[in-house]
């Protein structure tokens, strides 16, 4: 720390943040390892109240008929259970891992608009806060003209026209009272939100790349992350003014979505998929990426087909734009259109496959290390080629007319986005903890975590194929006793508590590790990429100097060479490396000088919460509130430097 | 460790085994028990489309299974071969998946089209949605009734439908897949059903409140009875009742409770209110009632007359604090209406 | 911009924060193109009510967008003074940039308040709520470059004056605004023309 030079205060508008321990050097950090362990706890305790929402569904479910949730709770319940999960768990998990690794491994010192960084996330916590504040403000009740036998209580009081809030039953007819305007004005915030954050990866990316780190050089991390901040930047316009057309049919009496005034309900979801699959591909190319991190690095070999890798995340990214009415096969859409999207749909499937087939390649013939990452990133394969597959049965339109609606549908995207996405994001967890924490987390916990899931999840979600095929709709507070369906029911509502309680052993695990774990060696992993050159934890400035990279996975070609027969050789001189390594990374020679913290990202965010009630209760007072933080936000910002000046004006008068 | 990794795949292996013994009998709701040519079309393309998928599943699991046995890390075992890639192979698993897909999407299009064509000599029937329940139509015939579809057995039937408010999604797993009923615009649907028999529908779209309580059903007659049905529902139901009868006093309170405002009884109140409701003329004729939720018996109307939202919540029909008395009255005027 | 100047990076040329805002400028083609998509849709439906046809004035607008199209020369004048150095041309341009980014706004303004007067509002039809929602839109960005202009002007008046590689740099605000300006162009083709 001693070389670090302190920052000199200056009065701005307010005097410069210069905590760097404590709750406000956490509020006004620009550090984007800063940020994103607070992405990660933000999204983890999102992701902790989107669970226990699935379980109060699953005990609703749990028998027929059952009356433990009303028809209003239930709908508010997966209405806010699918946005969660979506807005507020997986991408700003993914987001952590974005924010954390990008610029360890580029080598860059952080990303590119470190103060937007902060914006970006700030904004994200505004946005998710502005929309749980409908459990306390909104308000939720029948349609216009229809009749309630109860109150809607607290918990109803949610958004309920499903995370997808089909036009026009998410309309003010259909869907009165305020719940839904939280939910349009909250996904608009954090869709700003990401928007800031892809608009700052895809900058970082291109020119904040260390010396030598070409484009084909760059972890396939790296790669994916890049393909989803492209996703973001192209798909989320196109939910936004969606989103503002819903506002607009909401608060100011349009007719986007209404038939009545000449609008079209099909035209949402249009828009609304050509967002929604794209944000498919955004939740779960990051999980490609951790996979392809972890299973050259566990199998002691290079990824297969690093080429084909990356343009085959491109690939499905690319033909992402080109799917979305698949998810309307039911539609009101042409057979010739059906035709057309089921084949592009199929074609999706090849790019998917190749990434699969690489990864198999990656582990055939290798020295598979069998820890908790690894596990992980093997049930991802074996979980993801099930939701894969059961995606390709959605591409045959006739079959997918049967499937749709069902939770035939609710299965696949589960097996994609939990076997996927989440079992990637949990062995990235696993992978990275040492980088993050400097200890190590204890393995036996974390593969007793890694057998309850994988038991609990395909309990959950297995069964869900067959009761989908044979006749459960998805979305339905009840069913019938007589369609046969409560066995499996159970079974899935008992997989549910299954998996919350691998859930818990995964924190205890985390709580434990990162007080008395082991102290994490230099490289534990025996790793191949450059953030693995660096001290655990990560020091404040991440590189000491620049790194130059000569080669893909330069640090695996540092410390290994090959023999005549291809095998790797661990070069006689690794092991002084890595002793240099420490010694250089904990020691710079040069001064560093860092993006100072700031209250401008913080205060900035803060404001558009109040746009947001103001546009729902139509309150002047609440706007200028809003108004007057985003203008003190953004001039303060504009004049305020950077990196501070060591000596200045002020001080020297 | 490899202990647990040999129960995990064997896992993996038996999970399609288990999907096969694991199917529901007797689910009325089964897509998979198909009961008519369109359904039984759709059936065979997901059956072989599925077992395609097993195999590719296997495939792809034996490679990982094997893997992570015969290429564990055991003592010993010097450092892998350092292989980046193999153009010829990774050319194949990406052209062998094309020509599957391919050899797949033959028939997929075909059945696209021919799902969509309209019968020849169908039976024409309009479906309206409507929160929360289906409303029938059929325009030959000029009769109007709600949650039990009839239709003749072993003819192709074609649905037009619209919905007059949200977004309903028509299905009768048995007999076809679903098709949206949109607000202004038409949609198509062809139903056949091979035999006599009753079928489940459900609305599957997300709709509102009380969405998982729309439901439906098809009853689809031999020829003969479905004229007699046909002639049945053309004719009015029976204004004047025997005088001081207990349906009589139920007509009564059918007339000055409110429930004219939404109900109609053709021959006793043919005037449609702005809000629409099922059509009551054969209400005793159907066996199911409330958007299909409900078995049409004595029990259940009385809970239903009693307080509409508690059993739908955020129904169109209110509480109308009927007494007993006349709640009983109702439901034997409504018994007689055949 | 982290890590001091003297870290070195892969070259790409192209300054990070003009990168920054290409980024962010081809987003924004997809939120006009769908705002547009939108309003083309409807256009050629069918619907009963008063329709854009009937209460547009297409000379008044040709000027206004006229103005608004003066404003880019201007602004590629203001980057040129400031090429050469020349901080009092520089913010005399950058005002006139504002000014007339400001009368078209007016003259929107004045576009809107005849048209509500003609029963025109934007809840009446389809029609009207995607005119105004596109044009508003557009509007919204013209307003946001006018205080961006404005601002620049003001942190000229002080007295480093204005560089190329300042905070708020002339440049990418150039950028913004010539963009807002040619996506005028295509809204009144799109929304009058056609």
């Amino acid at each position: 720390m001693t070389k670090i030079i302190e920052p000199a205060k200056r009065t701005n508008i307010f005097r410069r943040p210069s905590s760097e321990y404590g709750f406000w050097s956490w509020v006004t950090t620009v550090d984007h390892k800063k940020i994103g362990i607070m992405y990660g706890y933000a999204a983890f305790f999102f992701l902790l109240i989107g669970g226990l929402e699935a379980l109060v569904l699953r005990i609703q479910l749990a028998q027929p008929d059952n009356s433990f949730l009303s028809a209003a709770e239930y709908n508010a319940m997966f209405t806010m259970h699918g946005t969660t999960m979506v807005f507020l768990a997986i991408m700003p998990i993914s987001a952590a891992f974005f924010n954390y690794l990008l610029p360890l491994q580029i080598g860059a010192r952080d990303v590119a608009f470190p103060r937007l960084n902060a914006l970006s996330f700030w904004l994200w916590v505004a946005g998710g806060l502005f929309l749980y504040s409908t459990f306390i403000f909104g308000t939720a009740g029948a349609p216009e003209g229809g009749y309630l036998a109860e109150e809607v209580g607290w918990l109803g009081n949610a958004p309920n026209g499903g995370w997808f809030g089909y036009q026009p039953n998410a309309g003010f007819k259909y869907s009165p009272g305020t719940a839904m305007d939280y939910w349009a004005l909250g996904l608009q915030i954090l869709g700003i939100s990401s928007l800031v954050s892809a608009f700052n990866f895809i900058v970082t990316i291109i020119n904040m790349r260390t010396k030598g780190m070409r484009f084909m050089r760059m972890p396939v991390f790296t790669w994916m992350t890049f393909a989803v901040a492209f996703l973001l930047a192209f798909s989320l316009p196109i939910i936004a003014i969606a989103l503002f057309y819903v506002t607009f049919d909401r608060q100011f009496g349009t007719t986007f979505f209404l038939t009545e005034g000449g609008g079209d309900p099909v035209l949402w979801q249009h828009l609304f998929w050509l967002f929604g699959h794209p944000e498919v591909y955004i939740l779960i190319l990051p999980a490609f990426g951790v996979v392809s991190e972890i299973l050259p690095t566990f199998s002691r070999k290079p990824l297969f087909g690093y080429a084909a890798i990356v343009f085959a995340g491109f690939g499905i990214a690319f033909i992402g734009f080109g799917v979305w009415a698949h998810h309307m096969f039911a539609s009101a859409i042409s057979p010739v259109a059906q035709a057309g999207f089921g084949l592009s749909t199929m074609v999706i499937a090849v790019p998917t496959g190749v990434k699969i087939f690489n990864w198999l390649g990656t582990i055939w013939g290798g020295k598979l290390n069998l820890k908790t990452p690894m596990l992980f990133a093997l049930g991802f394969i074996g979980m993801f080629v099930i939701g894969g597959l059961s995606g390709v049965t959605h591409s045959i339109v006739p079959a997918d007319t049967q499937q749709t609606d069902t939770y035939y549908i609710v299965a696949h995207f589960h097996y994609v986005l939990f076997g996927g996405a989440m079992f990637g994001i949990f062995g990235g967890l696993y992978y990275w903890f040492p980088k993050v924490w400097g200890r190590m987390y204890n393995e036996t916990l974390g593969q007793i975590h890694f057998w309850t899931m994988m038991i609990g999840f395909n309990l959950t979600f297995g069964p869900m194929h067959w009761l989908g095929l044979q006749g459960q709709v998805r979305r339905t507070w009840v069913y019938a006793e007589e369609t046969n369906l409560g066995f499996w029911n159970l079974i899935v509502s008992i997989g549910a508590f299954i998996i919350a309680l691998s859930i818990l052993i995964f924190m205890a695990n985390w709580i434990y590790s990162r007080r008395k774990g082991e102290k994490a060696p230099f490289d534990p992993w025996d790793a191949r990429t450059i953030e693995w050159t660096i001290p655990s934890p990560t020091p404040v400035w991440n590189f000491s100097k620049a790194p130059e990279v000569k080669a893909l996975d330069d640090f695996w070609h540092a410390k290994y060479d090959e023999d005549e027969e291809g095998r790797a050789v661990r070069r006689d001189t690794a092991d002084a490396l890595l002793l240099q390594l420490e010694e250089e990374g904990l020691n710079p020679e040069e001064e560093i000088e860092l993006p100072n913290p700031s209250y401008f990202p913080i205060i900035l965010a803060s404001g558009l919460p109040f746009f947001g009630y103001a546009v729902i209760y139509k309150s002047i007072p609440l706007a200028l509130i809003g108004a007057v933080l985003l203008l003190v936000g953004s001039f303060g910002w504009a004049i305020e430097p950077l990196e501070e000046e060591f000596t200045t004006k002020e001080e020297e008068e | 460790m490899n202990k647990k990794g040999l129960f995990k795949y064997k896992n993996f292996s038996v999970l399609s085994l288990i999907f096969l013994t694991a199917c529901i009998e007797n689910a009325p709701m089964d897509s998979l028990s198909p009961a008519g040519p369109y359904a039984r079309q759709i059936d065979e393309l997901f059956w072989l489309t599925f077992w395609i998928a097993v195999g590719v599943f296997f495939l792809v699991m034996g490679v990982l299974v094997f893997s992570v046995f015969y290429f564990r890390d055991m003592p010993g075992k010097p450092e892998p071969k350092q292989i980046h890639g193999n153009n010829v192979l990774e050319l194949m698993w990406t052209i062998i998946p094309v020509l599957i897909l391919a050899a797949i999407a033959v028939p997929t299009v075909r059945t696209i089209f021919d799902l969509a064509k309209e019968p020849e000599d169908a039976l024409k029937i309009e479906v309206i949605g409507h929160q929360w329940w289906f409303e029938y139509k059929y325009p030959e015939y000029g009769i109007t009734t709600a949650n039990v579809m009839v239709i003749p057995e072993d003819t192709p039937v074609r649905l037009e439908m619209w919905s007059n408010d949200v977004l309903h999604n028509y299905w009768v797993p048995k007999l076809n897949g679903k098709r949206y009923l949109v607000p202004g615009q038409k949609t198509y649907l062809n139903l056949h059903a091979d035999g006599a028999d009753e079928f489940w529908a459900q609305c599957g779209e997300y709709c509102g409140l009380s969405h998982s309580k729309m439901r439906g059903r098809v009853l689809s007659l031999t020829q003969e009875d479905f004229e007699k049905w046909i002639n049945n529902e053309k004719l009015n139901a029976e204004k004047d009742l025997p005088e001081s009868s207990l349906a009589a006093e139920g007509q009564q309170v059918y007339l000055n409770a409110g429930c004219t405002q939404c109900h109609v009884i053709n021959g006793v109140w043919d005037i449609q209110g702005d809000r629409i409701a099922p059509n009551l003329t054969h209400f005793a004729n159907r066996n199911v009632f409330a958007g299909a939720a409900l078995k049409n018996n004595k029990e259940n109307l009385t809970k239903w007359l009693a307080n509409p939202p508690e059993i739908k919540p955020g129904t169109f029909m209110p509480n109308l604090e009927l007494t007993e008395k006349e709640i009983e009255a109702l439901i034997a005027y409504l018994g007689t209406l055949k | 911009m982290s890590g001091g100047h003297d870290y070195p990076h892969e070259p790409t040329g192209v300054e990070t924060r003009k990168l920054g805002m290409w980024v962010f400028l081809s987003t924004e083609i997809l939120f006009f193109g769908t705002l547009i998509t939108t309003f083309l849709l409807f256009k050629g439906r069918d619907f009963p009510g008063i329709k854009l046809t009937d209460v547009y004035d297409i000379p008044f607008t040709s000027i206004s967008s006229f103005i608004l199209l003066m404003s880019s020369l201007t602004m590629v004048l203001a980057h040129n003074a400031l090429e050469n150095e020349d901080q009092e041309k520089t913010r005399v341009w950058l005002l006139a940039t504002a000014m007339l980014g400001a009368i078209f706004l007016a003259g929107q303004i004045y576009e809107f308040t005849e048209f509500y007067h003609k029963g025109f509002e934007l809840s009446t039809n389809i029609f009207s709520s995607t005119f105004y929602v596109l044009t508003g839109f557009h509007g919204l960005h013209v307003f946001i470059g006018v205080v961006f202009l404005i601002g620049l002007w003001a942190i000229g008046q002080r007295q480093q004056g204005l560089s190329l590689d300042g905070g708020m740099n002339l440049e990418f605000i150039a950028l913004y605004w010539h963009f807002v300006d040619i996506v005028w162009i295509v809204l009144f083709t799109v929304v009058y023309l056609i």
